[in-house]
């Protein structure tokens, strides 16, 4: 409405006003310049930022570039690729532990996350208290994190010994031992992170319509019932958001398992990811190619999982 | 109703549990930075203590560790406003114009590993020789900042009724001056949390310090970090630095909750 009177107020485009008034131009012309013109400080930012370090590392990816980035590498080809996926005792075994901490943890906060969601639905006083509990480990410094559950995991001096001593379980190495650092390290992501699903999902949750569920109940559904086939399926589009916005959070996990177990996840790299393999490999080892290469599988294979997660909520949605 | 009143009682104890579960490893953390690192050790020893403030006046003592407070505070602050001033404007033309499709290319800055942007910003970094500046870490925070403002806000403008800025229009303002002078006033709680946000983020961020960062201009989390493996023994220092770093994201969930929850969930509900 307002458009098309403002279109018809300015007349034929580009046609200049008398003089004293501003230049005539139609409102979309003006429009589209605004728009890019402030659109392009953040989208050129983010360009400069982003565009050029893709390229170096793409390019990277394809040399034998050691020690140093700029010292005479020559090119290998796909070498480097053929490098990174025929290791079996380094690339692989990371590929593992990111899909199973991945997978592992997001299962957990989600089933977790939704379960809490769910108690929290309906008001209840105290309310405001548990949402800013809730709050406190998703803003928590991941590092400072890491080094609390240091301290209450120490196997000597950890409180957590202590506790499990009383319900007559034998003290655990934790973080020390080479089996139970990766569970370990999902767990305390399970901590950090069930409050960000339970904050999404029920976010979700209060935006569904009552009338479906009403509806079931009337029709004699039980609780367990409403909950499957009404609410589920009607939450699918929240819960996939989170699932994305979570997984790829999760996949590159770097600060609380470098903050615990160190360069290369430990002396049996038992907790090295993909992303603190690629980390060791750029700064411990100068191996910039082969890093390159790891690195650019690993950023295909985010962009793999988003894209199909994306396809599936877009599908839901319609 | 008795079936009621057990599943209310029920609903409670659950919700304390998680609620405790939650809470008491923070609690835990900010008790150790006050007992003394005999009492720290000794798991006996519990939330019965007499408190001291020796670990913060040991960690205040350190010159290093003042100095990468005042360098977290820095890059957080100025890193936020520099994405605020560019993010904002950027999320009302991705909102108004409907250019969803344009806005959704800044999301693959959330998607890419890190890691492999350090290499490449190391070089071009060092070729401009700012290395080890306060620039090139504000820099690097907004490349996290300017992304999740952007984020934020475009769901926050597109909740705006378009009809104030169109009445503003008829009125004889410009598009920008609709902007300017009708949503960005209606998007201040939006920009309120988005910048919160923004700086704990920066607040929290380890990877970019740890490698761009040089003594001078070290933070927080990186101090933390060395600090850690230098004298993993000193556990009450330790716990009282990382009482410290944890402070601000405290009164940011007591005071800010609300408005920090609509920002953690602007897009997410809406795809």
């Amino acid at each position: 409405m307002t458009t098309t009177t403002a279109r018809a107020a300015v007349g034929a485009p580009g046609r200049r006003a008398p003089s004293g008034e501003k230049p005539l131009v139609t409102f979309e012309q003006a429009n589209r310049r605004l728009k890019w013109a402030l659109l392009a400080p953040a989208l050129g930012f983010v360009g400069l930022m982003i565009v050029f370090p893709l390229v170096f590392t793409i390019n990277l990816s394809l040399t034998d570039a050691f020690g140093a980035v700029n010292a005479g590498n020559s090119y290998l080809g796909l070498q480097n690729f053929a490098d990174a996926l025929t290791d079996t005792r380094r690339f692989w075994p990371a590929v593992g532990r990111t899909v199973t901490f991945t997978l592992g943890a997001v299962a957990l906060e989600t089933v977790l996350g939704l379960a809490l969601a769910m108690l929290m639905r309906k008001a209840f006083r105290g309310m405001e208290i548990v949402r800013t509990i809730l709050m406190v480990p998703l803003l928590a410094t991941p590092v400072a994190i890491g080094i609390l559950w240091m301290l209450i995991l120490d196997p000597t001096n950890g409180i957590a010994n202590h506790l499990l001593g009383f319900v007559g379980i034998p003290p655990q190495e934790f973080l020390g031992s080479v089996a139970q650092s990766l569970p370990t390290l999902m767990l305390i992501d399970v901590w950090q992170w069930t409050p960000m699903m339970t904050v999404l999902l029920l976010a979700g949750l209060t935006t569904l319509p009552e009338e479906p569920e009403e509806a079931a109940r009337v029709d004699g559904a039980n609780a367990w019932q409403r909950f499957v086939h009404v609410i589920l399926p009607m939450l699918r589009t929240t819960i996939l958001t989170a699932l994305v916005l979570r997984g790829v959070d999760a996949l590159k996990t770097f600060d609380l398992i470098y903050a615990t177990k160190g360069p290369g996840g430990g002396s049996d790299f038992e907790a090295e990811t993909l992303n603190v393999y690629a980390y060791g490999l750029t700064f411990d080892y100068q191996e910039y190619g082969l890093a390159s290469a790891v690195l650019v599988l690993f950023t295909l294979f985010i962009v793999a999982i988003v894209v199909v997660l994306r396809r599936r909520t877009e599908r839901s949605a319609s | 109703m008795r079936a009621s009143t057990t599943f209310g009682v029920l609903r409670a104890v659950l919700i304390t549990i998680v609620c405790a579960v939650i809470a008491l490893p923070i609690v835990w953390m900010i008790a150790a930075a006050f007992k003394t690192n005999v009492q720290v050790t000794d798991p006996t020893v519990g939330l019965a203590f007499t408190p001291t403030w020796d670990n913060f006046r040991g960690v205040l003592a350190d010159g290093a560790l003042v100095q990468s407070l005042g360098n977290s505070l820095l890059i957080g602050v100025v890193s936020t406003a520099l994405s605020i001033v560019i993010a904002v404007p950027a999320a009302w033309a991705v909102g108004r114009f409907r250019m969803r499709r344009t806005g959704s290319i800044v999301l693959v800055a959330r998607i890419i590993p890190a890691i492999s942007l350090l290499v490449p910003w190391y070089y071009m970094f060092a070729q401009l020789g700012l290395v080890g500046s306060h620039l090139v870490l504000i820099l690097s925070h907004m490349f996290v900042s300017v992304p999740l403002i952007l984020w934020i806000m475009i769901g926050f403008f597109e909740g705006l009724p378009v009809e104030l800025e169109d009445a503003a229009r008829t009125d004889g303002l410009s598009a920008f001056g609709a902007f300017l002078r009708i949503a960005l006033p209606l998007a201040a709680p939006g920009t309120a949390s988005a910048a919160v946000l923004a700086f704990i983020f920066s607040w929290n961020n380890f990877i970019f310090a740890l490698i761009l960062a040089d003594e001078r201009t070290m933070t927080m989390p990186v101090l933390l970090f060395n600090f850690m493996s230098y004298a993993s023994t000193d556990w009450g220092g330790l716990m009282a630095a990382a009482t410290l770093m944890t402070v601000p994201v405290l009164l940011a969930a007591v005071f800010g909750q609300r408005y920090l929850v609509a920002g953690l969930t602007a897009g997410a509900t809406k795809g």
